[in-house]
């Protein structure tokens, strides 16, 4: 047969493989080999580089941001309450209360919404719009931040402004409520923000609900359990720690989420009184000022700043969020 | 085809009956190569193949070790068989010959083997040309999904690099020494994986002569199929001997006592005894091999 | 000890059917919004559409006409495919890396750590790192720099959906060809590739779909711009940012040109996770 002779199997034809005529029929030139150590190493130098860019970002982040920080102090500048661009004054708490405000309403009204969702659809929804509905809820994340900054702005805002005027009324014993309501507001922005985790949330809850082995749930129901007693003594006690993990990636994001919050918050740079009053966040400031900030050096450094505590609070979060998702695999290991 | 076939199953029969005297392992298997040999000289085309050696192989998977020692020689131009309960390492001690065990995470091996005095294992070899040179047939039929039947059988030459080689020539080669050619030879075009098992098994066989191997190494290459296409891959076996060095892990000793001339029982990652497989059989001269083929444990 | 029976106590009955109702409830409650918003894209942005809203760039005017949204949907599709361009090959390399060569080393570890890491990174702190890098000092703001910020946030995405779907492909597949004496590069481009290639597909969707809606990592890189350009060494303009933008001026055209603006990305964001839907179909037959 023809092959290269440099592959040496020619004189395999002749019906022996002892070497001769230098090379073995078991060797390759380096000619040969050389292809797959490219491959190789251009691949593992890819993935170094992938390291190597993520530590330039963090030290370029916290050069930048240097200037502000030495000039308030580390402390000073994450938790004093003072931002005020025309005196070139940046205490970044207002924005890191507005953040942590919205993301924690985020928290509370889509996690219980994201959790129902997820278990109706895996445990109790009919087979045939269990595809449906899973896609449309799916959807949810399909829209762009700008258009649920549109539609909270023309839509969300005007119709609950009674409904909030009414919350304000009627909840004002409890502390953070009562007084007028703003149009924009912190309530608004964590509603937005709300609707904006779900389905992500809902779908790692599903992931991780779809892992309680089905012999845990048959016993639960072999016991004489209801539905709803299965979901409650087989589901939940499972799936708790991966639930866990999926309400916190959602914090992630509500935390770093930018546009939509820019356009529903107010971006007031104070610590609002109530639930109701406008506020802002570390990534809405970042989005509203940095086209002018080029000009003044300080405050570009404190808008780098605040990215700079924005990224540290995402990994964080993130981290925490990871050790209990893999936790909960672990698990899903066990059984 | 059916009769050649026959000549060759008789023709095997024969040739295992020669060596008479029981005989210590490693010393009959040259004896039955001869006879092999011998029968396959009245073939019409014999191609020789190397004579395959494993010395002092020992073989770990992280701390576990699957292979405790082990040598063993595969005669050319013949069928061994290594059968042993699951777990016993016969299935590693196959990888390792043509370093297949390289590619499982934490592998590792020891020892010696060679290919007609030529070290698998030597610094200069290749495992790229290693395994070009001793072609496999796995468990489970593995035609490549994305492509034909006809681009399947061609993948071993393309994936090899090969240039020059007539491709339809060759693949037709392939397909008619694997038995498959009558059934496809009208649909070369169709994705492999629509073809029946035993269909998709005699594929993956094609593929892995087509590239032309010395030795081909089979890892129970039968356990997924029913039992007609088992018989048509034990009949293909017995075919392949002419021109390949051929080794079989099973773990059916039916199977082992159909298609080898010499057979090597393993147990607990050692060899235990590897003689002509009629005296294996009926035989054996270490009192574990009997209990196993006569199904005491195992 | 009672006698046998066939039912169940009528408070632990009833509390099934409450809990029942309300898990139904959630789920319902979870789609309002999804309604409300298509409905409101749909009847605000249908009446923006018009032939010369898709024909006419804006014009920055605040008083006259505003003019359409070519140039933002231009922008857009250009960027957008610049970032996958640039975006797809490192992801795949580094998934490639992770199932092929990584085994179980702590280097591979660690990057799959920090691409997870990258994943959860807020979208606005790309676009600032873009700007420390590549806009401050060096030449200003231009459409490949709006795009490589775009391609950081694709990249967590397109490297671990691309190494969910290597890790499914057989192993079976890449031993057999192995076995055959392929050189293991000959093995990643003929057999693992291809075999995984529908859900390479999927995966790139979804991240391209993602990235067209991003506003953020754009603000301070690309900007905006009127006139239509496939100059990514200029400013360009995008479909999130003319909204942005529009939304901000609370002028009753700009705002019609918003929705309008809105409706089309998001048909244009629906028509691709669609696509990438069949494409992952095509993959499970």
């Amino acid at each position: 047969m023809q092959r290269e002779p440099d592959r040496g199997l020619t004189h395999v034809e002749a019906g022996t493989l002892t070497p001769g005529g230098g090379r073995s029929s078991l060797e390759r030139s380096s000619l040969r080999r050389l292809p797959d150590r490219l491959l190789k190493w251009g691949l593992t130098a890819l993935a170094a580089a992938i390291l190597a860019l993520i530590v330039y970002f963090f030290v370029r982040l916290a050069d930048e941001s240097s200037a502000a920080f030495s000039r308030f102090g580390v402390f000073g500048f994450t938790f004093d309450d003072n931002w005020d661009v025309s005196k070139n004054i940046y205490g970044a708490l207002p924005l890191l209360v507005g953040t942590l405000i919205t993301s924690v309403i985020a928290l509370v009204i889509g996690v219980p919404i994201a959790v129902a969702t997820a278990l109706y659809l895996n445990e109790l929804c009919p087979r045939r719009a269990r595809g449906v509905l899973t896609t449309l809820v799916e959807l949810l994340a399909a829209v762009p931040s700008v258009v649920y900054g549109l539609w909270g702005v023309f839509f969300l805002i005007p119709r609950l402004k009674p409904v909030e005027q009414w919350l304000s009324d009627t909840f004002s014993f409890l502390p953070f409520v009562g007084g007028p309501v703003a149009g924009p507001s912190y309530f608004i922005a964590g509603l937005i923000l709300a609707i904006m985790i779900l389905p992500i949330v809902s779908a790692i809850s599903r992931e991780v609900i779809a892992t309680v082995p089905v012999e845990q749930k048959e016993a639960a129901l072999a016991l004489g359990a209801t539905r709803w007693e299965m979901i409650r003594i087989a589901i939940l006690p499972h799936a708790r720690a991966g639930i866990t993990g999926a309400a916190m990636l959602g914090l992630g994001r509500a935390i770093g989420e930018t546009i939509a919050v820019t356009l529903v918050i107010g971006n007031a740079p104070t610590i609002g009184k109530q639930l109701f009053d406008q506020g802002y966040s570390l990534a809405a400031v970042i989005a509203n000022e940095f086209g002018e900030a080029a000009a003044t050096p300080i405050h570009r450094s404190a808008l780098i700043a605040a990215g700079l505590v924005l990224f540290v609070l995402t990994l964080l979060i993130n981290g925490g969020a990871r050790a209990f998702v893999i936790r909960g695999e672990r698990r899903r290991g066990q059984a | 085809m059916d009769l050649s076939s026959t000549e060759d199953r008789s023709g095997k029969r024969a040739a295992t009956q020669i060596p008479a005297a029981p005989a210590a392992a490693g010393s009959s298997p040259l004896a039955a190569a001869a006879g092999a040999a011998a029968r396959t000289s009245s073939h019409e085309v014999t191609t020789p193949a190397p004579q395959v050696n494993v010395e002092g192989l020992r073989s770990w998977y992280g701390e576990q070790q699957a292979v405790r020692g082990v040598d063993l020689r595969f005669a050319a131009n013949a069928v061994t068989a290594i059968i042993g309960p699951s777990g016993c390492g016969k299935s590693t001690l196959l990888r390792c010959i043509n370093r297949m065990h390289e590619e499982i995470p934490g592998a590792r091996a020891e020892g010696r083997v060679t290919l007609d005095g030529l070290d698998v294992y030597a610094k200069e070899s290749d495992v790229v040309a290693v395994r070009r040179a001793i072609g496999m047939v796995f468990q489970k039929p593995n035609p490549f999904p994305t492509m034909s039947i006809f681009d399947n059988v061609a993948a071993g030459l393309k994936l090899t690099g090969t240039r020059g080689v007539d491709l339809r020539d060759r693949v037709e080669q392939a397909l008619r020494g694997a038995g498959l050619w009558e059934e496809v030879k009208d649909r070369l075009g169709r994705q492999g994986i629509g073809l029946s098992g035993g269909q998709q098994q005699r594929l993956c066989i094609a593929r892995a002569i087509a590239v032309e191997p010395r030795v081909v190494l089979m890892d129970e290459p039968c356990s997924a199929l029913d039992p007609i296409a088992t018989l048509r891959i034990e009949e293909l076996i017995g075919e392949l001997r002419a021109n390949y060095t051929i080794v079989i892990v099973t773990h059916n000793m039916q199977q082992a006592a159909r298609v080898a001339d010499t057979t090597a029982f393993m147990l607990a990652g050692e060899l235990i005894e590897h003689t002509a497989t009629e005296q294996l059989f009926t035989n054996p001269a270490d009192e574990r091999t009997e209990q196993y083929v006569t199904g005491k444990f195992g | 000890m009672s006698a046998l029976s066939f039912t169940t106590s009528p408070r632990r009955r009833r509390t099934d059917a409450v809990m029942r109702g309300v898990l139904l409830a959630a789920t319902l409650v979870a789609l309002v919004p999804l309604v409300l918003v298509i409905y409101m894209l749909i009847s605000k942005g249908i009446g923006a559409w018009s032939w010369s809203f898709f024909t006419t760039d804006p014009t920055g005017s605040f008083l006259g006409d505003p003019g359409g949204i070519k140039s933002a949907i231009v922008g857009t599709v250009a960027m957008v495919l610049l970032a996958t361009v640039i975006a797809v090959p490192v992801g795949v390399g580094v998934a490639l890396y992770l199932t092929e060569f990584g085994g179980g080393s702590w280097f591979s570890k660690a990057v799959r750590y920090f691409v997870d890491v990258l994943t959860g990174v807020p979208s606005i702190v790309f676009g600032l790192f873009i700007y420390i890098t590549l806009v401050i000092g060096h030449g200003g703001f231009a459409g490949w720099k709006g795009s490589i910020a775009l391609a950081l946030l694709m990249l967590p995405v397109v490297t671990r959906s691309a190494e969910v779907v290597l890790l499914l492909v057989p192993n079976g597949l890449r031993e057999a060809a192995l076995a055959l004496g392929a050189p293991r590069w000959r093995v990643v481009a003929r057999v693992v590739l291809p075999t995984a290639l529908p859900g390479l597909v999927t995966g790139v969707l979804l991240a391209l779909a993602r990235a067209a809606g991003e506003t953020a990592p754009l603000l301070f890189t690309a900007v905006a711009a009127n006139a239509t350009t496939l100059n990514f060494g200029g400013r360009m303009n995008s479909l999130p940012l003319q909204i942005f933008n529009d939304v901000q001026q609370a002028q009753d055209r700009l705002v019609q040109r918003a929705w309008g603006a809105a409706l089309t990305l998001v048909v244009m964001i629906l028509l691709t996770t669609l696509i990438a839907r069949l494409a992952s179909r095509r993959s499970t037959t």
